[in-house]
Order: C-alpha cells, then sequence, then structure tokens
C-alpha cells in the first residue's frame, strides 16, 4: 500500500462506525449498509488522492454510499421492470437535508445501533467478537481468521451464519428510550471487552495476531466514550483495557514465555496509555456511581501506580475485590482476592480462603496455580507440586504451561539444594 | 512576535493510525522541531490526549458546572500546540506549511500571543 493509500485507509476505518451505522439506519439491512459503504470506499480511493480527503470522511461516505445504493436499487428496478417500491420505502428521507442526515442524535444511535445487534444474545461470544471486528472495525475476514486461529473460509462461514441469524432477528431500528439505551450500552460495553479479553489472553504464539484485538477494543471504547461521554462505566472500561494492555511489552520475555506481573520489567510499560487510563479513572470516580469496570480500573491503576511490585497497595486491591465481590459475588473474584490477601495476611489464610472454591474452580488452571503458590510459601511442597501438576493440565495456553513448568522446576531445585 | 500553533484534526482518525504510522508522523515532526530549536523559534510546545480525556469547568452557573468530555463537539479536535517565535505571519505560515507537510490531514490556526508566561514545569512531565 502507498503511504497515501495508507492515510486513507485509515481515515476510512475511523469513519466506518459512523458511516455503516447511518446507511444500516437508511436501508435496514447489513448487507446491503456494508455494499453500499463498500462502494463509497472504492471511490474515496478513486478521488481522495487527487482532491484531498474531505474533511468530514464520514457525512461524505454516508452520502456517496447513499446514492450509489440507491442508483443500484433503481437499476434493479428498471431491469425487471416492476415498480420497487417497497425496496425504497424504507429510505422516503432522501430530500431531507444534509445537516439533519447527520443530526448528532442519531449518529449516536446509529453507532450504538450497529454495535448492538453484534451482542445478539442468541450468537456466541466468539460470533459477537468476530461480527464486530469484521462490520464495526473493518477487520478482514483474513485477520479475523487469523486472531481466531481458524482458516479463513470457516471464519467467512462463521461470519455470514452470525449474520443471517441477525438477519432474522428483530434489529432494533426506533430509537431507544433512555433505559433501553442503558442496556445497549452495557450488553455493547460487555462485547467490548470481550474483544479485548480475545485479545489479551494469547499467548505469545498468537499475540501477534491477536494484539490487533486489543488496540480494536480501545477504539470502540474511546468511541463509546465519545458518544457517551459521561458515562463511568464506559471511562472505567476504556482505563481497564487501556491499563491492562500497557503492560503487553513485558507480559512476555524472549523465548515468549510469560512472564508474571510482579517480574515484567516495568519501563516497559506503556506510560502514555497508563497516564490516559489514570486520568478516565479520575474522571469516573467523581460521579460516584461505582461499577464492576471502574472496580477492576482502579485495580489495574494500583498495579500501574506501583515503581516495584514491593511498592503495591494489596491492602488497596484486597478492599477493592471485596468491593467487586460485593458486587457481582464470583469464585473467580474471590480466588483474586485472595491473591492479594496472601500479601497482606500470609498464604495459610489465602489458602483458606479458597479451599471452599474447590468444587467451583475444579476445572480451572488459575485456581491451581495459585493453590500451589500458596502452599509452596508455606512449605508444602509436595502439595504444591500436586496443585501445580493439576494447573498445567489445565493450562489454557502453552505459555500459562511454561509458567508452571517454572515453578515446578524451582521446586525440584530446592528439593536439589536441600538434598545435596 | 510569538505566535501560537494550534493543532487540529479529526481525533478518531489520528487515533486510528497504526503505530508505525504514529511514528512516522513524530520522526518527520521531529525533523521541524529540532531545525525551529536550532533557530531558537520552538518554545513550549505539546500534544494533548484524546477528547474522551478531557473535562469542562462551565462558568455559566454558580457553582460551575463540570461537564464530561471537551469544551466544544467538533468535526476536528484540539490535539496540541506549539508556541513559535516569529518576525512575522509570513514566517509562521512557513513553519505551519512545514508541519503541514509531515502530519496528514486537519489544520493550524495561527494566533499571535497576547501574554507568554513560560512556566517553571520541566521536561517530561506529562505521562508519555
Amino acid at each position: 500500500m502507498s503511504e497515501d493509500l495508507a492515510w486513507i485507509d485509515a481515515a476510512l476505518t475511523s469513519a466506518r462506525p459512523q458511516a455503516i451505522g447511518a446507511l444500516l439506519r437508511y436501508f435496514r439491512d447489513l448487507d446491503t449498509a456494508e455494499e453500499a459503504y463498500q462502494e463509497a470506499c472504492l471511490r474515496a480511493l478513486k478521488s481522495w488522492p487527487q482532491k484531498g480527503p474531505p474533511r468530514d470522511a464520514a457525512s461524505w461516505l454516508i452520502m456517496v454510499g447513499r446514492n450509489a445504493a440507491l442508483d443500484g436499487v433503481r437499476r434493479k428496478a428498471r431491469l425487471t421492470e416492476l415498480p420497487q417500491e417497497d425496496a425504497i420505502s424504507d429510505v422516503d428521507d432522501v430530500e431531507t437535508p444534509m445537516a439533519e442526515r447527520l443530526d448528532g442524535a442519531h449518529y449516536r444511535d446509529d453507532i450504538l445501533r450497529l454495535m448492538f445487534i453484534c451482542c445478539h444474545p442468541e450468537l456466541p461470544a466468539t460470533q459477537q467478537i468476530a461480527l464486530a471486528l469484521r462490520i464495526v472495525c473493518g477487520l478482514s475476514v483474513k485477520q479475523i481468521a487469523r486472531a481466531f486461529l481458524v482458516g479463513e473460509a470457516a471464519m467467512e462461514q462463521r461470519i455470514t451464519r452470525a449474520k443471517a441469524r441477525i438477519a432474522k432477528a428483530e434489529v432494533p431500528f426506533e430509537a431507544p428510550g433512555p433505559v433501553e439505551r442503558s442496556e445497549r450500552l452495557a450488553a455493547v460495553a460487555y462485547m467490548v471487552y470481550l474483544v479485548f479479553t480475545e485479545g489479551y489472553t494469547a499467548g505469545r504464539e498468537t499475540a501477534e495476531a491477536r494484539g490487533p484485538l486489543c488496540e480494536e477494543a480501545i477504539r470502540l471504547g474511546r468511541l463509546l466514550l465519545r458518544i457517551y461521554p459521561a458515562e463511568p462505566e464506559i471511562m472505567g472500561l476504556t482505563a481497564l483495557m487501556l491499563l491492562q494492555h500497557a503492560r503487553a511489552p513485558a507480559r512476555f520475555d524472549a523465548d515468549g514465555a510469560a512472564v508474571l506481573l510482579e517480574d515484567q520489567d516495568r519501563t516497559l510499560w506503556n506510560r502514555d496509555m497508563i497516564g490516559e487510563g489514570l486520568a478516565l479513572i479520575d474522571k469516573a470516580m467523581r460521579h460516584r456511581r461505582p461499577g464492576a469496570y471502574q472496580v477492576q480500573s482502579a485495580i489495574a491503576a494500583l498495579h500501574a501506580r506501583a515503581a516495584t511490585p514491593a511498592d503495591t497497595d494489596w491492602a488497596g486491591i484486597e478492599a477493592l475485590y471485596g468491593a467487586l465481590e460485593a458486587m457481582q459475588p464470583s469464585p473467580v473474584i474471590t480466588l483474586n482476592r485472595a491473591v492479594a490477601v496472601s500479601k497482606t495476611r500470609g498464604p495459610a489464610e489465602a489458602l483458606a480462603m479458597i479451599e471452599p472454591l474447590a468444587d467451583a474452580l475444579g476445572g480451572y488452571f488459575y485456581f491451581f496455580g495459585a493453590r500451589g503458590a500458596f502452599l509452596l510459601q508455606l512449605g508444602r511442597d509436595a502439595e504444591a507440586r500436586q496443585a501445580f501438576d493439576r494447573a498445567i493440565a489445565l493450562a489454557n495456553t502453552a505459555a500459562e504451561a511454561a509458567h508452571i513448568r517454572g515453578q515446578i522446576d524451582r521446586l525440584t531445585a530446592d528439593a536439589k539444594a536441600r538434598a545435596s | 512576535m510569538l505566535y501560537a500553533l494550534l493543532c487540529y484534526n479529526s481525533e478518531e482518525a489520528v487515533f486510528s493510525w497504526t503505530k508505525e504510522q504514529d511514528d512516522m508522523v513524530m520522526a518527520r515532526l521531529g525533523v521541524v522541531h529540532e531545525r525551529l530549536a536550532m533557530q531558537n523559534k520552538l518554545g513550549p510546545s505539546l500534544r494533548l490526549m484524546p477528547t474522551t480525556a478531557a473535562t469542562t469547568l462551565r462558568k455559566n452557573a454558580d457553582p460551575p458546572l463540570i461537564i464530561d468530555g471537551p469544551f466544544a463537539e467538533t468535526k476536528e479536535q484540539l490535539l496540541g500546540f506549539y508556541v513559535i517565535d516569529c518576525d512575522d505571519l509570513e514566517e509562521a505560515l512557513g513553519v505551519a506549511r512545514d508541519l503541514a507537510a509531515a502530519n496528514p490531514g486537519g489544520a493550524y490556526e495561527i494566533r499571535p500571543l497576547l501574554l507568554f508566561l513560560p512556566g517553571t514545569l520541566p521536561e517530561g512531565a506529562a505521562a508519555g
């Protein structure tokens, strides 16, 4: 791609959610909206390099895409020589002036609607993510297939199926009321976080293919924040993603093994992202409307603020996990609080906290990893080894397994040192 | 005369740049910055976080109203500014042209300064 085209590509990408969102409102059909947008992009690639990009790229794309699609509808109508009024009845606001069409209220609802249809409850999480990456972010099927470690044809099929499913469902075209809008926003926020975690939980071997997912999710978070600037949970979500992604350069060593938070080279953390995340948390706190994303981002912030692991405010982290537990009780959150407790009150108390979780978390890698670490700190090496063996058996990625193996190696080395 | 060069661009577009594109722009701008610094024409200059990190205090109420987000919702946002020392508008426009060549899209507003307080903050005090 030439340099000019790369800049145009960035401009098209940034205008995409608004443009497709508006085209979807006109045509009430996702495929037509996407085709219209594609056509507009083709024309942009022809005209922008000569004339320069327009000041308002999204409006340009909406206008051109809409006209192109209407031409298509009219051509089809002539070919069949039948009045196809049904086909154009949904676009009866053809004459409305440009200013009205790009009215701010529409703009917000258009983007939210576009994102919301990707979170249809009948779609499994992986399909929601794939659909959002394809439709909202405009990633190619090839890129998405790489991120999910499947073939391009399989991913194409998965996206087509997901689209067919939402096409059959009721797409909410009327402007939502306040309650509905906030429900949509919550669903969309969760989907954005799914996109992020899909990228974030990648091992080293897939990090390159999945890293863009984290960046796309952050872009979507900022986009949501731009259209809903006073929502503290959206601030919290965006802050959480920024603070976690800031650690990306330090999360794997040269051999591709996962590096634990406490062993990471903190000078590699991205200070710009941390700064932006902290600024967003500051803003969110003013609203005094705590929520799960805000609490999680506050936990991430306490890690980010610590210059060394020893500086970590574990008491603060324990309290925040306590708050999170009260909001959405879950054994996984209790497990995390136990890790904080192991730092503030010692491994014995932490171990006692997690014993009752054994049933609920019997298939969870982190449970046995944490249990092994607590036992190891208590000098109960044989039991620690058992826990680590279970953890390896349950590891989702090679990096997770390698990390536990490192701890077992330490055990073995200690045992040898003691024996000699 | 001191001039402010106010940098406006679509932040959606700028924050959609890949890291390579962003690095390339910063490197090209760096060449212009260096030349201006050598000529003792470059004053304090800064790049702002996105407007999503902004908060606005409106004084039309008592107590003032605090609003999330930037002062105004516009197609292009204020993303940073330079203070430069130039003989006249022509020279300031020349600097703006050089910066524009390094940096796709957007606009520079050239605005003469009425008051200048150089401040005492150390370099590197910002997040980055």
